[in-house]
């Protein structure tokens, strides 16, 4: 117990969940600004790790559950499945229109 | 300083300032790499945090399968004859704004709430969790979404190569 009371103080709460919203603030920035998809999708990756972040700072505090860990690797799972997918979409995108600058795929027709 | 803290503010300064430095770079090939570089000061944040098997996923998942696919999406979506592969940034202004407000609301929003001091918080009688405990805890409470996060990646990949794939000989469904 005493040793966990250490740890806790070492690694503040406040710093870590701080350094999410970050990450999530800065992902969020990329999203709206970038015209590239994929540098799209490295802002959407950034936003799910900052969410990850929180989810294992807080299961810290319920180490003998340990939702939020698995909770993280279930995040990721999706992720690294989500990252495929998008993918493949952009690489069939950038075949059909000869770009992957979000601005000029305004067709629907395809 | 105990040394624990230093490798602690080390890794959040090694996740902060590439994050950073993705919303400030122009080259995507750039901002993928520094994109390596924030997943794995995060899993150093894991390892810290108590998360070992998260951290060990994390570097696994992201940094050999996520981040190369991503490299290999710039490669097919550029022109290589072109000397640099930069995105065109648009919206600078009130998407700079969005996120900066975004961030006050959450920073303030933490600041208030005071997780830390929470009695139910400082009150948990925890122990240190293991890869073991862990383990035991996917394949036995979790089991059912294991299975079923398993059967979403298979037919996630399978759609992804289908999507992708060369698909001009079935006609012209999907040109």
């Amino acid at each position: 117990m005493q040793v966990i009371q250490e740890r806790r103080e070492l690694m503040p709460l406040n710093t870590v969940l701080l350094l999410g919203a970050a990450l999530f603030c800065i992902g969020l920035a990329v999203v709206v600004t970038r015209k590239n998809a994929i540098a799209v999708l490295i802002g959407i990756e950034l936003m799910l790790n900052a969410t990850n972040l929180n989810l294992v700072a807080f299961s810290r505090f319920d180490a003998v559950e340990l939702q939020g860990q698995v909770f993280a690797l279930f995040v990721i799972t999706v992720a690294a499945a989500e990252a495929a997918v998008a993918l493949a979409i952009v690489i069939k995108v950038y075949q059909h229109f000869q770009t992957a600058n979000l601005d000029k795929i305004n067709e629907l027709k395809g | 300083m105990p040394i624990e803290n230093i490798i602690f503010y080390a890794f959040l300064g090694l996740t902060g300032l590439s994050a950073l430095f993705i919303l400030l770079s122009k080259n995507i090939l750039y901002s993928a790499f520094a994109l390596i570089a924030t997943f794995i000061g995060m899993a150093g944040i894991f390892v810290l945090l108590g998360a070992e098997f998260v951290a060990i996923t994390q570097i696994l998942v992201y940094v050999g399968g996520v981040l190369i696919l991503m490299v290999f999406g710039i490669m097919l979506t550029n022109r290589l004859s072109q000397a640099k592969v930069e995105t065109e940034v648009y919206n600078k202004f009130f998407g700079i704004l969005i996120s900066a407000g975004l961030f006050y609301i959450l920073a303030k929003a933490i600041e208030m709430a005071d997780f830390a001091n929470m009695g139910w918080m400082k009150n948990t009688p925890s122990a240190p969790s293991s890869v073991s405990d862990l383990g035991m805890k996917i394949m036995t409470d979790y089991v059912l979404v294991f299975e079923v996060i398993g059967i979403l990646l298979l037919l996630a990949l399978i759609g992804a190569v289908r999507i992708a794939g060369n698909t001009r000989e079935e006609g012209t469904d999907a040109a």
